[in-house]
């Protein structure tokens, strides 16, 4: 097997705990290692070249797609995935209770993106949010209860700092 | 049992409600299993080789190299299929694997199972096919000429289909006619084609996970290629990333289970977003001839068309969306006279079937700009000419048949026009994203034109043309807790969200469960055709009033009462008679009851070859609003906002209405603006996400919505579907808008009739020396 006989591996440090990759190409995505050898399938992949989003991760706390990233390249760096959200946030409620799922294979990525967003402005305006997140594609809600639910998610902790 | 409880007796989350999606937690945390997400100990990976030529004849295949790689275990091509060496939806007339000829590019040839994706990446690619190229046949319009070669056995016409009406010698008092034009648009559904097959201990079946649309006819299809009786498969609904028509049709199912099958281990097989173009069936390309003739005041006398449908190398449902397509040529209109020509060909072009609106969408764009050249020869408004010729219950259509829905299209047209023009003025905000090129900054607020255009749709729901169309639900009762098991595959519209709903509502109680969605109980049809709330829901609700009726006959043994007299009240059951009441909880402690039900629409007929017959179950009716602002020189166009009033018959989760309604516009906001598949001699010059674009969160408007909730007394709990009407008739609304902008931009003298537009099209309309 040529292209995995590398005898390297290299660790990657996800939510908070160390995972070591043996058996990867060395050249495969974040996302393929993420996905593929640690196990963790919250992170999505529908177009593999950075148009969709729905790999978004947060590489020591920026928003990336893990599809462009090469994991090797990333063993000094904190990843956080979907599944190291703990869960039950406000934004993932928000996304629940406004309708802003369908099917749902862009809810990861989305989920990160308003995560992120919110991290780095508290108060967005909507083309702050529109623009936050147009890179994260979704085919089945035309985005209006994507839209309402980040507005939930902001008003939420407005009313938690009064 | 105690009697007269005095309290508000509501069950929550029945009927009417907006509760939560069961499935929404796991999704939002990415827990949830998607097809893709699947894996089993010892699994295998599957690829498929497909056709580089577009028609070729295949000379020979040589799968010795690839087989003799380490980390394959078989390559199998159309001599290893046991079964029928073909498969389709309603004429079994694509191969599993090309046998002697491809006919488009992307053709599966051969598939490889090997131990990991690198292997069988390496593995296609020592596969060696001899292939002598035979000419292409590309054009549809050539492909119904008898001169023309045959490129399937089956000949090269799928269908033709005639509409002829009334009196054809009418002639109008006013007469407009145009050519239009609908590119191949693509479902992309972002969770892509996969499936994980397991096959039996002893060899004899397999267990498929498939994200589909319709498990059972996956499984007749399956079973009939792999010379296997029914009983042997399984079909699993692996969670779904979308559908919208492109998982209606076969794609990897029958290529996984031989692979399982062959090697005796569960095997993977998952498409690239690449490979997904080429892997599912595409909106059709169409070509469209319409003329009406009117009176001097707008009234319409007669529409004559004539629609051209490629429908690519295999038939998939091609004759099913050509007869939508010409039935609904009329749109939502008043018409008693008619000729229409329909015929849908194969073409060494990419297979198309099923997407979101079925023939209607194109249909729809043709009328609808049709109605505005009217509009302009009659001097009227836009809205004042569809109010004229708006259709009403019991109108009789170009096919003979008689409305019987409620066909509120008059309300529709006053609800359009009482909606206020959004308050976003033209030059009031100078954020980039406002203004038509977006954050690309190409424009400056003092070029750009605002427009305002109209949309109105007439959509059949459900199967047409004597289809035993029916779906099958089973409800049981244990001791309060309500269990629900359906095949209907739940596709991320919800059903599984209204399902429980209903059972809340017919039965009173609130704990509703839901089995795991397979074949283990009958056919619920399709997800598609606006179908699974009528049909799966018409099924759920008769399976949990049988369950309902024998509660009643229990309680009126045990209690004495007649059963006739007992109704439930949200959560409480009350005696008619008596007023006696008893909480729903109570009464059904310890029961145990189980009932299934197969639910069927009305009959319809087949057309007959003037097109005539009662062949439609029901209709719904939409309409929509654009406003835009355009730079017409640069041909750049940002929507503003898209208002609609939809004919829901009743709102079952008002929260999912308004996701299919918005989610809706957005896919007939890409066809009129961006999303177009490009084919250069048969190959896709655009398979990806960078070059093949859909609406992002930048280009969607605010989409104010209005619901009429007039329930059908045909309909169960008078709830139409919702799903295709948002995307038919947005379309030609955006067009109709930009076209408003032109020609309030002055010079103007084109009519637009292509879509999606392209930003040549607006700039060569109003500047004639940038023409050809």
């Amino acid at each position: 097997m040529t292209y995995t006989s590398d005898e390297k591996h290299f660790e990657l440090t996800v939510n908070g705990s160390k995972h070591q990759v043996k058996d990867s190409f060395l050249g495969a995505s974040l996302l393929s290692v993420l996905r593929d050898h640690i196990g963790m399938t919250g992170s999505k992949g529908a177009c593999e070249e950075g148009e969709c989003g729905s790999c978004s991760v947060l590489l020591d706390g920026n928003l990336v797609c893990s599809c462009l990233v090469l994991a090797a390249s990333v063993t000094q760096s904190s990843i956080v995935t979907i599944e190291g959200l703990g869960g039950a946030t406000d934004v993932q409620q928000a996304f629940v209770e406004c309708g802003a799922i369908q099917c749902g294979f862009c809810s990861p990525g989305l989920v990160m993106a308003t995560t992120n967003l919110l991290d780095r402005n508290p108060d967005p305006d909507v083309d702050d949010v529109r623009e936050a997140l147009a890179g994260n594609l979704c085919r089945c809600t035309g985005y209006g209860r994507i839209l309402d639910a980040v507005q939930v998610a902001v008003d939420g902790r407005k009313r938690n700092k009064l | 049992m105690s009697d007269l409880e005095i309290r508000e007796s509501v069950v929550r989350g029945g009927i009417g409600q907006s509760p939560l999606r069961p499935d929404g937690v796991s999704k939002a945390e990415g827990s949830y299993l998607f097809s893709s997400d699947l894996s089993a100990d010892n699994m295998l990976i599957g690829k498929t080789l497909r056709s580089p030529h577009q028609h070729a004849r295949i000379l020979s295949i040589d799968t010795s190299k690839a087989l003799a790689m380490q980390g394959v275990h078989t390559v199998i091509t159309a001599d290893d299929v046991p079964g029928k060496p073909t498969y389709g939806l309603i004429s079994s007339d694509q191969p599993v694997f090309a046998d002697e000829v491809v006919r488009y590019i992307g053709e599966p040839i051969a598939a490889v199972v090997a131990d990991d994706e690198d292997i069988c990446a390496r593995a296609i690619a020592a596969i060696d096919v001899v292939y002598e190229t035979l000419p292409a046949l590309t054009d549809a319009r050539f492909a119904a000429d008898p001169e023309s070669m045959e490129i399937h056995p089956d000949g090269n016409v799928i269908r033709e289909q005639n509409v002829v009406c009334g009196d054809l010698s009418v002639v109008g008092d006013v007469i407009v006619e145009d050519r239009y034009t609908i590119g191949m648009q693509d479902q992309a559904f972002l969770g892509l084609e996969a499936a994980l097959a397991i096959p039996d201990a002893d060899g004899a079946g397999v267990e498929c996970h498939v994200a589909t649309q319709w498990l059972h006819e996956d499984l007749a299809q399956i079973a009939a290629c792999l010379d296997l009786p029914e009983t042997a498969i399984r079909m699993v609904l692996g969670g779904v990333g979308g559908a919208f028509g492109g998982r209606e049709d076969i794609s990897l199912q029958v290529h996984v289970c031989l692979l399982a099958l062959a090697t005796g281990r569960p095997v993977k097989m998952h498409y690239s977003r690449s490979e997904s173009f080429l892997g599912h069936v595409h909106r059709h390309p169409a070509e469209i001839w319409m003329r009406h003739h009117a009176t001097k005041d707008g009234r319409i006398v007669k529409v004559e068309a004539e629609f051209i449908f490629d429908g690519g190398a295999y038939a998939s449902t091609s004759s099913a969306v050509l007869v939508n397509a010409v039935t609904h040529t009329q749109g939502p209109y008043k018409c008693d006279n008619a000729y229409v020509r329909g015929v849908a060909v194969r073409t060494n072009n990419l297979p198309c079937g099923a997407m979101r609106g079925f023939g209607v969408v194109q249909a729809c764009f043709a009328h609808e700009r049709q109605m505005d050249l009217l509009a302009q020869k009659c001097n009227l408004d836009p809205l004042e000419i569809r109010r004229r010729n708006a259709m009403a219950t019991g109108d009789r259509l170009i096919t003979g048949q008689t409305v019987e829905s409620v066909a509120p299209v008059r309300e529709i047209i006053a609800g359009l026009a009482a909606i206020p023009e959004p308050s976003e003025t033209l030059h009031s905000n100078g954020h980039p994203y406002r203004l038509p090129g977006g954050a690309g900054n190409t424009t400056r607020s003092s070029d750009v034109v605002r427009g305002v255009g109209y949309g109105l749709a007439i959509k059949n729901l459900m199967y047409s043309e004597a289809f035993d169309d029916y779906s099958t639900a089973r409800c049981r009762l244990d001791d309060g807790v309500i269990t629900l098991k359906f095949a209907t595959a739940e596709v991320g519209q919800g059903f599984i969200t209204i399902a429980a709903q209903i059972a809340r509502s017919t039965l009173g109680l609130e704990d509703v469960r839901l089995d795991p969605i397979d074949t283990g109980v009958g056919s619920a049809g399709s997800t598609s055709a606006s179908r699974q709330t009528w049909m799966s829901g018409g099924a759920v609700e008769a399976a949990c009033l049988k369950v309902r009726q024998l509660i009643f006959e229990h309680v009126a043994a045990t209690t004495g009462c007649d059963a006739f007299a007992l109704v439930i009240e949200g959560d409480t059951l009350v005696n008619t008679t008596n007023g006696q009441r008893w909480p729903m909880l109570q009464i059904v402690s310890g029961l145990v009851i189980d009932e299934e039900v197969e639910f069927r629409h009305r009959p319809t007929v087949p057309l007959d070859e003037n097109g005539q017959g009662d062949c439609h179950t029901a209709f719904a009716f939409v309409g929509h609003r654009a406003v835009v602002d355009v730079d017409v020189e640069l041909g750049l166009v940002r929507v503003v906002e898209i208002a609609t009033v939809q004919d829901v018959g009743r709102a079952l989760n008002p929260l999912s209405v308004t996701g299919q309604i918005e989610g809706g516009i957005a896919q007939g906001l890409g066809l009129a603006l961006m999303e177009e598949i490009i084919q250069r001699d048969g190959r896709i010059m655009n398979p990806s996400f960078t070059d093949y674009l859909i609406p992002t969160i930048a280009d969607m408007p605010p989409v104010v919505a209005q619901l009429i909730e007039i329930p059908d007394p045909q309909a169960p709990m008078g709830a139409k579907g919702v799903g295709e009407p948002p995307t038919i008739s947005s379309t030609p609304a955006i067009i109709s808008a930009i076209q408003n902008a032109m020609n309030r931009s002055g010079g103007a003298d084109t009519h637009l009739t292509r879509v999606p537009i392209r930003p040549s099209d607006i700039a060569k309309a109003v500047n004639s020396n940038l023409r050809d």
